[in-house]
């Protein structure tokens, strides 16, 4: 049974559809600008789409194209993540980036992108020698010809950081409606009114921040769209943590016309990753992995750092980018309708959220009149979940270990499953926990769990009929 | 610990700090207290002592160690007992997080009152072992509810009284998948099918008979390449030994067997790992390549019974005790490895010479695969000992040490598998 959020009483200024890393953003944005706004969402819990599986990576969009909005949105994203970050409790692994040549070819193309670097803002990029490349990642493989370092390309939080934004927005006002999948809607000239699941919404003006099904709902809800979504899945592979000693920081390959590449690098929760893989699909939901890829991903990892054949593998998973026919972003403004459309955010959304959000406030002024922003808005903790920073397993009173591979407390457990934004599913609770995420998979704390989330999670991790013990 | 240790950050200073209280661990500190070592604490990190045995409601139990036939929950708890009524401090709820470097190593360690430490003359690991996760195993398909490890099914089953699935699959042919059935006939749900990648059944003879009298179907060469479902598992694509592919309806997969020890303490520690069998790197006296710290028990391979870690828990705290009161042995200068596809592992892999007695007077291999012929230890050209061979998988495999160590210091000896060999 889904649990279903009510509708605001009260139309807002604001609906925003999609609770992803560009929704939370956008919500808190408006938020704090003095707006009423309601979220839309149509799973259980938020980060439930493409924000679920991504690599983790605060990029400053040194290889971006010149000029490009996605350019821009990821510098204004990257200046405002370093600004709030301390007030929200957000971390920063600080590892810096390698974009490492492998091959002649590659190296040739190094200057160019390192002229693209400088003409991006990034102007702290610079080439490495044999040694500094090794004396920056030692273990890496020999035969790195070259290479161009980032220095400011950072790990982060993929679900603390939009997690946080959702609870900024929430603790200053805004309304979250989980279970409210968007089955149609009408703007009369001043209202529109959007059905969901959970009952209709009246808002003055709406943000499509629909991920994976925004040119679907641009068409329900503008009649036609200007792009088409055409999922990219990514695969990765987990390493565990003790592979940290292998990878000190991002080594990124030199990037082709078509791909970033397959990257390797450290995760806030203290693993390693390798992916990811780019496999256009028509699915927008089925993010399967398989056997064969994530084979040639552990190889692939192996020929980056050897020592990581030997190295146990901790999860695997696949994550669907939002991309469309284009490279750079879909936005759309109907400002007679009052409706922007923040469309096709492929690869780089959580890099480029917040500068996202100020985006979609710029251009919502343009057909709105202003709203006072909050004097003193709440600023609220994110979950404390990276490896690097204190965590709450250190502290009195945390209530014992619950999940032993990535030592969540019973006390954070509890936590995450009460308050307006309680996890209601397990993929939820895992990502305001790091829960199960670990080496055994749920071998030692499935009990457990499943005895403490019995009633709370859809679907649950138990039949609701008990064993007759 | 004391209120006082929390508060100040003091280090708690004991002897001898035992991680792990299953089996191993109880006998190993049982032991310890029994022959006079009283400053000696039992880290526990689950609400009670016994180890994965609390959660198997199967026979048989005990035999080795009390002569009689027990259910797992029963034997765990009267293990625990023994440790108790020796005195044994017990530390339930108590989380190691972190194993600093000897000599006189600080381990980091947490409960539900916070973070503390603890520094001791000696360290025994006896953190058990796990099966592999389906991720590791690289089953595709997607992240859904159901697919759950036997020790996760046993421990829902048999602690909470919790069923993940009624209709699942089961991954293996172990004993433990096995035992999965038995878990599953006894809260009601009725696997459709048993698959095993190998071509035959790992288990032995009378585990498998029961598929038949349950009415489940077993297919051999057969793997599952991925899981389907969307919130839910909805079934799977198994892939047979003509490589055709096909799928069948379940609710859940059971994904047993394949155990792996739970070494990640160890291996974040930067101690020396086994590749081949993922424990510790040992030598006969179940030392480790930190001399301050000793491994007894599933962590030093997968995976053997509940008495054989009981055993070893026993024999290595000898060791250890002995340490403690005459010195350490002397360091180890011959290494053992195992060479081509048929073996896995060989632990202990290092030996000391002109020692005291050890805890271990043989090694223990494993096969990789179903095979047979002469089994052969070498240094150089010199052949040490040779031993008849015809095993499975996950079978025990024993070779004597004693004569191992004529190949005398700094010898390299590699075990072999020479197939179709039947005599020297």
């Amino acid at each position: 049974m889904i649990e279903r959020d009510r509708p605001p009483q009260a139309p807002v200024d604001i609906a925003v559809i999609g609770a992803g890393v560009v929704g939370c953003a956008v919500a808190r944005r408006f938020t704090l600008d003095g707006a009423r706004v309601c979220v839309l969402e149509k799973a259980v819990d938020i980060l439930d789409g493409a924000s679920k599986g991504n690599s983790g990576i605060l990029h400053t969009g040194f290889d971006a194209p010149v000029g490009s909005l996605e350019q821009r949105c990821i510098a204004d994203g990257y200046a405002e993540y370093m600004e709030i970050r301390d007030r929200l409790g957000l971390p920063l692994l600080e590892t810096g980036a390698l974009v490492v040549a492998w091959t002649e070819a590659e190296e040739a193309r190094l200057p160019a992108l390192l002229d693209q670097a400088r003409a991006n803002g990034v102007a702290d990029a610079r080439l490495l020698d044999k040694a500094a490349i090794k004396a920056r990642e030692p273990h890496l493989a020999d035969g790195a010809r070259a290479a161009i370092l980032v220095p400011r390309e950072y790990v982060i939080d993929p679900w603390a950081a939009p997690t946080a934004y959702m609870m900024q927005a929430l603790t200053n006002g805004a309304h979250l409606m989980r279970g409210a999948g968007v089955t149609a809607g009408a703007f009369d000239g001043d209202l529109w009114r959007i059905e969901t699941d959970a009952g209709p919404v009246l808002a003055r003006a709406v943000i499509n921040c629909a991920g994976l099904f925004g040119d679907r709902i641009d068409a329900m809800l503008l009649g036609d769209s200007h792009f088409t979504i055409r999922p990219r899945k990514g695969q990765f592979v987990v390493f565990d943590k003790a592979a940290t000693a292998l990878v000190s920081g991002i080594v990124l390959p030199t990037p082709s016309a078509t791909t970033k590449g397959v990257v390797v690098c450290r995760t806030a929760y203290g693993n390693v990753l390798v992916g990811p893989t780019a496999e256009e699909q028509e699915s927008r939901t089925d993010a399967a992995t398989d056997r064969e890829t994530l084979r040639m991903l552990i190889d692939k990892a192996a020929t980056i750092v050897p020592a990581l054949a030997d190295q146990p593998v901790t999860a695997a998973y696949a994550g669907l980018r939002p991309a469309s026919e284009e490279k750079d972003y879909r936005v759309r403004v109907e400002a007679d309708r009052r409706y922007i459309t923040l469309g096709g955010i492929r690869s780089t959304g959580l890099s480029a959220a917040l500068g996202l959000a100020r985006h979609a406030a710029d251009l919502h002024a343009t057909f709105a009149a202003s709203t006072v922003p909050l004097s003193e808005p709440h600023w609220p903790r994110a979950p404390r979940l990276a490896e690097h920073a204190p965590r709450d397993w250190a502290e009195a009173d945390n209530g014992g270990i619950l999940c032993h591979c990535e030592l969540v407390t019973r006390r954070e457990v509890a936590a995450a499953l009460t308050g307006p934004l309680a996890a209601r599913g397990l993929g939820g609770l895992k990502r305001r926990t790091r829960v199960t995420m670990g080496r055994c998979q749920g071998f030692y704390c499935s009990a457990a769990l499943a005895d403490v989330t019995a009633g709370r999670l859809d679907p649950p991790m138990a039949l609701p009929d008990r064993a007759d013990d | 610990m004391t209120e006082a240790s929390l508060k100040d950050g003091a280090v708690e200073d004991v002897a001898v700090a035992i991680v792990g209280g299953g089996p191993a661990g109880l006998a190993a500190a049982t032991r310890l207290a029994e022959q006079g070592i009283r400053d000696l604490v039992l880290l526990e990190r689950e609400e009670e002592a016994g180890g994965i045995p609390r959660h198997c409601g199967h026979y048989p139990f005990g035999l080795r160690e009390m002569q009689r036939l027990l259910r797992g929950p029963d034997y765990a708890r009267r293990l625990a007992a023994r440790a108790r009524a020796a005195g044994v401090d017990i530390r339930t709820r108590t989380s190691v997080v972190r194993l600093g470097p000897g000599p006189h190593p600080t381990l980091d360690l947490t409960t539900p009152e916070g973070a503390t430490r603890l520094r001791a003359e000696r360290v025994l690991l006896a953190t058990g072992v796990r099966e592999t996760s389906r991720a590791a195993r690289l089953i595709g398909g997607g992240r859904m509810r159901g697919v759950v490890s036997t020790g996760a099914l046993q421990s829902m089953i048999y602690l909470k009284g919790l069923v993940p699935f009624r209709r699942p699959v089961v991954l293996g042919t172990e004993l433990v998948s096995f035992s999965s059935l038995m878990t599953c006939r006894h809260a009601g749900a009725r696997p459709v099918a048993m698959v095993e990648p190998g071509t035959r059944i790992t288990a032995r003879s009378f585990a498998r008979a029961l598929p038949a009298l349950m009415g489940i179907p077993v297919h051999l060469e057969t793997t599952v390449e991925a899981i389907h479902g969307t919130d839910r598992v909805e079934g799977v694509t198994l892939a047979g030994p003509d490589g055709a592919r096909r799928e069948i309806d379940c609710d859940g997969v059971i994904v047993s067997g394949a155990f792996t020890p739970e070494a990640s303490l160890a291996r974040l520690g930067g101690f020396a790992i086994d590749a081949g069998g993922g424990g510790p790197v040992i030598d006969q006296y179940g030392r480790m390549s930190d001399p301050a710290y000793y491994a007894a028990g599933n962590l030093l391979r997968p995976v053997e019974t509940a008495g054989w870690s009981w055993r070893e828990g026993l024999t290595v705290a000898d060791a250890l005790a002995a340490d403690l009161r005459g010195g350490p042995p002397p360091p180890p200068t011959i290494r053992l490895s195992v060479t081509g596809d048929a073996l896995r592992f060989v632990t202990p892999s290092r030996l000391s010479l002109d020692g005291p007695a050890p805890a271990f007077d043989a090694v223990q291999l494993r096969a990789a695969r179903a095979a047979r012929g002469l089994l052969t230890a070498r240094a150089g050209s010199r052949i040490l000992w040779t031993g008849r061979l015809d095993t499975l998988p996950e079978r025990r495999i024993l070779a004597p040490i004693a004569p191992l160590l004529a190949a005398g210091p700094g010898a390299e000896i590699t075990f072999a598998l020479e197939e179709g060999r039947e005599t020297s």
